[in-house]
């Protein structure tokens, strides 16, 4: 017999030395503590209601005995050690797992509960064993911890098992304006007076109060995340003119190309393109940048599990993931962050890994991305996550009917995530870590893979589907219910523990749910039941436009439907637009400013850059092999570590494919936000047209990360980055077919200063490829071919690299090349003519990095040779839009100059040896600048 | 009658590589089907009836409780020792990445030599990238007659193969070890040991993904002309020896 309360504990032990000490320990360096030298990880599982008969078997079921060592119950050694445990309802998959095989073989245990312990070796300080507990060890967010005693595990299952209150009243008719703001501020409601106002009528005329459901529903739904107010809002500009609706200028403008590949955009959860008969794509990219600021990795994981969910919400089957990364810089002075920041080290150390863990599991090529830093970036990490799917069926969308069922499917319903709409709504201060914590979700990607592919066999199954988002079932059968009209009972759905309020249940934001609308449930069921997918039927699509939500049969939530979704007032806003310095930079002012350069130290100090410097070290920790389709990888070239522009997905049996790419320069967008959105456009048109899509197929996303649209100067930026971007999408005949602002980008620090994001626009590129045999990359193949300069090179250094390198700022941004739309196609052409060996586009660093890279990347020289009268200084650095670098075989390049004319440059040619010679009497070799450009990485 | 054997594709929730088998093995002249946890639990005499036996890669249970460690206990609760009959059945088993971690952790693959583990990666993180292997077993079934080194990608965390110098040594005697890393170890595996098959020569397991590397242009080096190393072979080889 065992006691009712037994807990033992074991510590597993790696017998080499575990994986995450060195790590561990260089981050502790680079806190700036010297006086540790060792930190021995171990992990710990508490254990509850268990007999020590039962020791042995568990032993076999946690630990491999030629890797690991078991103790029992075993006190910490003498010395500095720091246990952790996982805060009740935090997803903890190693004990859930360890419990369910445990019981299948016959194990009695009750409870587990999972941990680590980190043994201190050296001379630490107690203030310093406190830095690196909260900086490196614990993250409050989900974790406890003690210091030099053993950790107190808490369990899921004795969090308070009452349920608090069903359908508290909250405000009434008679609720004064400051008691709407308290009560704002009291529940995070993220709603601003003039929309609380609203809300006290409407109930006042429904004759009640509002109940707590119903308040905490509609914050979700009105929230900046869910409804895009700033992108619906009547703006005033300061010259009196009242600007198109945002959303409304990138629906008109991708109305008005009317490219006949696009099939749903703007629409549901994803863009959705076609490029043959019976295939259609879907393309989504998402934004999950709070939720990564206060924990890394469950933050970048779930951001990613988000994303996949779009698609399989638009009834896609996912193929590929890609990312966009903005931090701080790496080497940025721990004692100078602002309080309740991490280093920027270890917000990428845990983004990465985040981003890793979850395509790697749900087995998901990533192939696709970008990493950026700059200061802007400390406290406010970025961090986009974007996926595509594939369907092989007409793409048929059905709004639910009247006498369907509502069913969920996937994962179990717990306390993560609550608020997360309205969290992400607001500005972080230095308390937001604490009291955000439960917006704060970890993914199970297992649990949606389930799902894929339990979902990618049953389309006739169901109805409609949408994904359980920010704002969880709130959200989700709100946006269903749409002038329809649903009842549902939550008391049925199978939670992760006890003790949750109706509002938890019905707004929390626990990962990998869907909802379903069917006509008849019991095929859906049985498919479920095959992959072990858990599935629940909570009550019917009505017919009468209002959404009533119970619990155990009381009424928590009665609302017509049309004000939740139409009752919203439109935000008025004022902007103050950017009036950028578009005059253009004359040679002598470039010398003024820059001085005369040392071309060949400049072109390795860029490729040193962390913006420019390899990426290889986090590309390999995704998976972008799997699926076999990966045609051009991320990485390429002669040694396979070179990178390429866009990357080509293709079935290994088909001939035609996709072309993916990305754009972003945050650092054109603080000078010139206008111009910045036609340069990304254009960077992401040249990174798909480099690899072999046709430019005619371009569909495009559009992610705006910028900060409080509060702040008229901030907001007019977002109008001219808007209008960019229509711009640019017009010359492409480009489509936009689905998008996503984060707005509220800024943080407050104890500083009492303002730390906001710079004017982060991530354009992304879908295209198709015609003929997968044609396709180019960046590496250089032969010696003797030709390298060709597309396009012109124009004296424009505002937001370029090189005036990072030298602490310039201002000056003007590179302006739109409207020859570029032409060149583009012409440069298809001669693709699919098989006339071009290797295609590079010109981007961050000018041609002296493009060059570079194209040599590194094929392990091969180039002599640069243009006439001195059209080669200066400022030549080798521009960073203007619209060209490409082109290898071309000796005797192509006539054809080319004639298919090109002026706009076709020969530059120089390529050699054996492995040396760059700059055309002005300087050279540098391949392996010199490889250990630039690899040295940073 | 069909001369194309079945191939039974062991799944387990976090296995997530198992069409890419399917296409390999397809290409190779197999059909499959794809076998989950529930369908062993409603019926374990399915697997009976392929030819040849498959544990696909991925995350099986998420790699909880170490790699492919729940997948071995789970399959020893299902199958009892039908993984065994069908050894002596003389039909070929390969466990790829995440299965070559549950066929160790299930014995199939030490029964002989001794103990072996497949343990973190050397520098300690998923490593995703191509690698260049050398067939060095006749006894092994899937690897015999291939005389050209192959290529293909690994995608793992946990793949150093791990055992001490007597199991390496019995495996190296008995014509046991069937792949090696050649042009670099990737991972820190002892004697650079990929894969290995066990005392039959019809079960093999190995870290690296062939069924990524079946049509040409999934080589890297194919967009420059200069690729090599196809895959096909392997699967072949076993579907052959399945057909026998």
């Amino acid at each position: 017999m065992i006691s009712q309360s037994s807990l033992h504990f074991l510590t597993l032990r790696a017998r080499a030395e575990d994986p995450r000490q060195k790590s561990l320990v260089q981050n502790v360096h680079a806190l700036g503590i010297s006086s540790v030298h060792a930190i021995k990880v171990s992990d710990l599982l508490f254990l509850r209601d268990v007999g020590t008969d039962q020791f042995s078997i568990i032993e076999s079921i946690v630990a491999e005995p030629l890797l690991q060592t078991v103790s029992w119950n075993e006190a910490p050694q003498a010395g500095d050690v720091v246990e952790t445990s996982l805060i009740a309802g935090v997803t903890d998959p190693v004990a859930n797992e360890f419990l369910r095989i445990a019981r299948k073989m016959g194990v009695r245990v009750n409870d587990a509960l999972s941990g680590c312990r980190y043994e201190i070796e050296g001379d630490p300080t107690p203030a310093e064993i406190d830095l690196i507990v909260r900086k490196l060890l614990a993250n409050p967010v989900i974790e406890h911890w003690a210091i030099n005693e053993p950790v107190q595990p808490t369990f899921a299952s004795d969090s308070a098992a009452s349920v608090s209150t069903v359908g508290e009243y909250l405000l009434t008719h008679e609720t004064t304006d400051a008691e709407l703001q308290a009560l704002g501020k009291e529940r995070a409601l993220a709603l601003d007076i003039e929309e609380l106002r609203v809300v006290r009528d409407h109930y006042a005329n429904e004759g009640r109060p509002a109940r707590d459901v119903e308040l905490e529903m509609i914050a979700q739904t009105w929230s900046e995340h869910c409804s895009h107010k700033t992108f619906r809002a009547r703006i005033t500009t300061d010259d009196g003119s009242v600007v198109e609706p945002l959303i409304a200028q990138l629906r008109r403008t991708t109305d008005e190309i009317d490219a006949p590949f696009v099939v749903s955009s703007f629409v549901g959860n994803a863009g959705i393109v076609s490029y043959e008969d019976n295939i259609t794509f879907a393309v989504k990219a998402e934004t999950h940048n709070h939720p990564s600021a206060i924990e890394p990795f469950g933050g970048a994981n779930t951001g990613v599990g988000g994303v996949i969910r779009d698609v399989i919400g638009a009834s896609h089957q996912p193929i590929a993931c890609t990312n966009i990364l903005c931090f701080g810089p790496s080497d940025f002075p721990v004692n100078e962050l602002p309080e309740g920041v991490f280093h920027p080290q270890q917000i990428r150390a845990g983004v990465v890994a985040g981003i890793a863990d979850y395509g790697n599991k749900i087995g998901l090529p990533t192939i696709a991305g970008a990493v950026l830093y700059d200061n802007g970036y400390i406290a406010n990490p970025l961090v986009y996550a974007g996926c595509i799917g594939i369907a092989h069926e007409p793409y048929v969308v059905e709004q639910p009917q009247p006498g369907d069922r509502v069913v969920v499917l996937g994962g179990r319903t717990g306390r993560d995530g609550l608020r997360g709409a309205t969290f992400s709504s607001m500005t972080m201060d230095a308390t937001t870590g604490d009291v955000a914590g439960a917006s704060v979700q970890i993914g199970d990607p297992i649990v949606e893979k389930l799902l894929i592919d339990v979902l990618g066999r049953s389309r006739h199954l169901y109805r409609s589907i949408t994904d359980c988002g920010a704002g969880g079932l709130s959200s989700a059968i709100g946006e269903m219910a749409e002038g329809v009209g649903a009842r549902v009972e939550l008391s049925g759905l199978p939670l992760k523990y006890p003790g949750l309020a109706p509002w938890e249940i019905w707004l929390s934001e626990a990962q990998e749910r869907m909802v379903v609308a069917v006509a008849d449930t019991a095929p859906l069921f049985a498919a479920c039941e095959q992959y072990g997918v858990e599935c629940i039927d909570i009550g019917e699509f009505t017919g009468d436009e209002r959404l009533v939500v119970t619990y155990e049969g009381t009424t928590v939530v009665d609302i017509d439907t049309n004000f939740l979704h139409d009752g919203r007032p439109q935000r008025r806003l004022s902007a103050v637009m950017p009036r950028p310095d578009r005059t253009p930079m004359s040679a002598e002012a470039f010398i003024s400013v820059f001085g005369t350069l040392d071309i060949a130290a400049t072109t390795l100090r860029l490729l040193a850059h962390p913006n420019i410097a390899s990426k290889e070290s986090i590309i390999r920790r995704y998976d972008h092999e799997i699926g076999g389709a990966t045609l051009v990888r991320p990485i390429i070239g002669a040694n396979n570590d070179g990178h390429a522009d866009g990357v080509v997905l293709a079935d290994p049996l088909s001939s035609s494919g996709i072309a993916v790419g990305i754009g972003v320069n945050p650092w054109l967008g603080i000078i010139d936000a206008e111009r910045m959105a036609l340069a990304v456009v254009d960077e992401a048109m040249r990174n798909v047209v480099a690899v072999g899509a046709d430019p005619r197929t371009v569909a495009l996303l559009d992610n705006f990360s910028w900060g409080d649209p509060q702040r008229p100067t901030t907001l007019g930026e977002l109008v001219a980055a808007v209008d960019g971007c229509c711009q640019a999408a017009r010359a492409f005949s480009a489509p936009f077919v689905s998008g996503k602002d984060s707005l509220n980008n800024e943080y407050f620090g104890s500083d009492n200063q303002r730390h906001a994001v710079p004017p982060t626009l991530v354009i992304t590129a879908m295209a198709h490829v015609p003929g997968v045999d044609a396709v180019v990359t960046p590496d250089l193949k032969q010696s003797g071919n030709v390298l060709i300069l597309l396009g012109r090179t124009l004296c424009e250094f505002g937001g370029s690299h090189l005036a990072m390198l030298n602490a310039v700022t201002g000056g003007v941004v590179p302006s739109f090349d409207t020859k570029a739309p032409q060149r583009y196609q012409k440069l298809h052409e001669a693709i699919l003519n098989g006339e071009i060996e290797s295609c590079h586009d010109v981007s961050e660093g000018g041609i002296a990095v493009a060059i570079a890279e194209m040599a590194m990347a094929g392990r091969l020289g180039v002599e640069i040779s243009v006439a001195s009268s059209l080669i200066n200084d400022w030549w080798y650095f521009s960073e203007s839009c619209g060209r490409f670098i082109l290898e071309v075989k000796h005797e192509s390049a006539a054809s080319i100059r004639e298919r090109f004319g002026e706009d076709a440059q020969i530059i120089g040619r390529v050699v054996a040896e492995q040396v760059v010679s700059l055309g002005n009497g300087q050279s540098l070799t391949v392996e010199e600048m490889l250990t630039s450009w690899q040295g940073a990485s | 009658m069909s001369v194309r054997p079945t191939a039974a594709i062991l799944v387990a929730p976090g296995t997530n590589r198992d069409r890419d088998v399917v296409l390999a093995l397809d290409l190779a002249g197999a059909d499959s089907v794809v076998v989950s946890i529930t369908d062993l639990e409603r019926n374990a005499n399915v697997i009976d009836a392929a030819q040849m036996i498959v544990i696909a890669g991925g995350f099986s249970f998420a790699d909880a409780l170490g790699s492919g460690h729940v997948f071995a206990l789970e399959l020893e609760m299902l199958l009892g020792d039908r993984l065994q009959q069908a050894v002596s059945k003389g039909r070929p088993i390969i466990g790829i990445c995440n299965g070559f971690q549950t066929l160790v952790r299930m014995g199939l693959l030490s029964n002989g030599a001794g103990p072996m583990a497949l343990d973190h990666n050397e520098r300690g993180l998923f490593d995703c990238r191509w690698v260049t292997l050398r067939p060095s077993s006749e006894k092994c079934v899937w690897t015999q007659g291939i005389h050209e080194n192959i290529e293909c990608p690994i995608a793992h965390g946990e793949g150093r193969f791990t055992a001490d110098t007597e199991v390496v040594a019995r495996l190296q005697s008995n014509d046991r070890v069937a792949l090696r890393y050649v042009n670099g170890n990737p991972n820190g595996s002892t004697d650079n040991i990929a894969g290995i098959c066990d005392e039959s020569g019809l079960v093999l397991g190995l870290m690296p993904h062939p069924e990524n590397h079946v049509v040409p242009r999934q080589h890297p080096k194919f967009l420059r002309g200069s690729h090599q190393g196809l895959c096909l072979d392997l699967f072949r080889n076993g579907v052959t020896h399945a057909s026998a």
